[in-house]
């Protein structure tokens, strides 16, 4: 079908973007990549919006280490990430996420601002930035305030992003020396959403854990985690399989998608070297 | 309602190489802009959410799907089609191999195909078999079953590295 848009304007800069919004009566919607809003805009889902593209707003992109944090511009689109030399040294679990997410086309347009805000459950970087335990910046009419990766997840498509403000970048702690930072996932092809999927970070300070495609927000797996902070890889996939709440659906059951969970959180124990148990 | 909402946006693009000034409405996305309003119908709107690939155009060098992306933010762009990239003979050897290995039977992909395998092999020389297939996912094609295409973007691989 075609899309319908209430109106198009086009954002000089944050402040602009901020103010177009402010005007548009809360109809203001944000276009960033245009990789999930088109799409739903042409199949109908969302119609008359007054769209404000944030696209070319050069200071929302890159990538840069500040301290000892990392920090991605919003806009930075999934192909730059992924071939991105900061990311792959200082955090390479989004490295790895960007081959399993789309097809080139739609990576070379979709921004990992976009794709955050957009919070679909099944999708790789908001695993991504849970397990990482990223903080997301926001910038509103009222100022700039932060959200941890924690409480930014609110439902299906649901974030803490509040009307008006817009998501500018998100930082991180720089990997340390030693972390492990793994993504693994089941797809039934190349390129579709993952049926399941888990993202696996062990630095210092423990492992991290967080389940996609498992429930209506991307999940952080603590019980699963505090197992796998004693060692104990079995109880770890008894935990996890007890904590996910996946959907049953067309492609797989929810008794399916707990069961990969758990093959995948044993693949990744063996790859980085631990005892099977 | 402000009025700096637009809902007819005009633009200035290059297209194949030639200067196009145009306005058009809000939600009018790419694809529509190229075949209908400029008659550019090699490319095709088909699946209109980004699942199929048969819209895939280049724009600032990258393959992009053209039903995901406005005309409005094609501003400024350099777009390219199957129709430039024919005339200018860019993608001759590419297309060559594409009936030389039989690898399109109706042809409604073929546009799209053509686009994603120069990028591939643009962006690597010498792809692996299942690299290009995995590639090529965002791509669908039901008359081939991949195989042919698979060894037509092979061929001209080894082909442009001198090593056939
Ligand atoms: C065929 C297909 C397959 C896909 N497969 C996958 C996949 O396997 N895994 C995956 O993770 N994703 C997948 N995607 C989605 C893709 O990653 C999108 O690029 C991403 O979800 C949205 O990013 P975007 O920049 O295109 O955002 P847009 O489409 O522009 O926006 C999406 C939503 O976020 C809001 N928004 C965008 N940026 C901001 C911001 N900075 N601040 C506030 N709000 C903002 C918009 O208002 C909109 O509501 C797929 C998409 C397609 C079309």
């Amino acid at each position: 079908m075609k899309a319908s848009a209430g109106g198009y304007a086009r954002a000089r800069d944050l402040s602009h973007a901020l103010d177009l919004l402010a005007d548009a009566d809360g109809m203001g919607r944000v276009l960033a990549g245009g990789q999930s809003l088109i799409a739903a805009m042409n199949m109908r889902l969302s119609t008359g919006d007054m769209l404000v593209d944030i696209s070319r707003i050069s200071d929302l992109s890159g990538v840069s280490v500040q301290g000892r944090r990392l920090r991605i511009g919003a806009l930075t689109r999934h192909a730059e990430l992924g071939r991105d030399a900061l990311i792959a040294r200082h955090a390479p679990l989004l490295a790895q996420a960007v081959n399993h997410i789309a097809h080139a086309a739609i990576r070379n347009r979709g921004t990992i601002g976009g794709a955050l805000a957009h919070a679909d459950p099944a999708a790789e970087f908001p695993a991504c930035v849970l397990a990482l335990d990223a903080v997301l910046h926001l910038e509103g009419p009222e100022g700039s305030r932060e959200v941890r990766a924690e409480d930014f997840f609110v439902d299906v498509f649901e974030t803490a992003i509040a009307e008006g403000e817009i998501l500018t970048a998100i930082s991180m702690p720089l990997a340390e020396p030693d972390e492990v930072q793994m993504l693994k996932e089941v797809a039934r092809r190349s390129g579709d959403y993952a049926l399941a999927g888990l993202c696996f970070v062990r630095r210092a300070g423990g492992v991290r854990l967080s389940v996609l495609g498992a429930g209506s927000t991307p999940l952080l797996a603590r019980a699963a985690m505090a197992r796998l902070d004693m060692e104990d890889i079995g109880g770890a996939v008894a935990a996890l399989r007890g904590e996910l709440n996946p959907p049953s659906d067309t492609q797989a059951t929810a008794a399916y998608r707990r069961h990969i969970a758990g093959v995948l959180l044993r693949r990744i124990w063996e790859e980085i070297g631990g005892e099977s148990a | 309602m402000s009025d700096v909402f637009r809902n007819k946006v005009d633009i200035t693009l290059t297209v194949n190489g030639e200067e196009v000034e145009a306005r058009v409405p809000a939600g009018r996305h790419l694809i529509d802009f190229l075949r209908l309003d400029l008659g550019l119908t090699g490319a095709h709107a088909s699946c209109e959410h980004g699942v199929c690939g048969a819209c895939t155009v280049k724009v600032d060098g990258d393959a992009v799907r053209g039903c995901l992306m406005l005309a409005a933010q094609a501003d400024g762009a350099e777009v390219w089609t199957i129709e430039g990239m024919s005339d200018t003979g860019a993608i001759r050897d590419l297309q060559d191999a594409f009936v030389t290995r039989n690898a399109l039977q109706c042809g409604f992909c073929t546009p799209g195909m053509l686009v994603a395998c120069e990028e591939l092999l643009t962006r690597d020389a010498l792809p692996e078999r299942d690299e290009i297939r995995d590639y090529l996912s965002g791509n669908y094609c039901r008359c081939t079953g991949y195989e042919a295409i698979v060894d037509a973007v092979e061929d001209v691989a080894k082909a442009r590295r001198g090593l056939t």
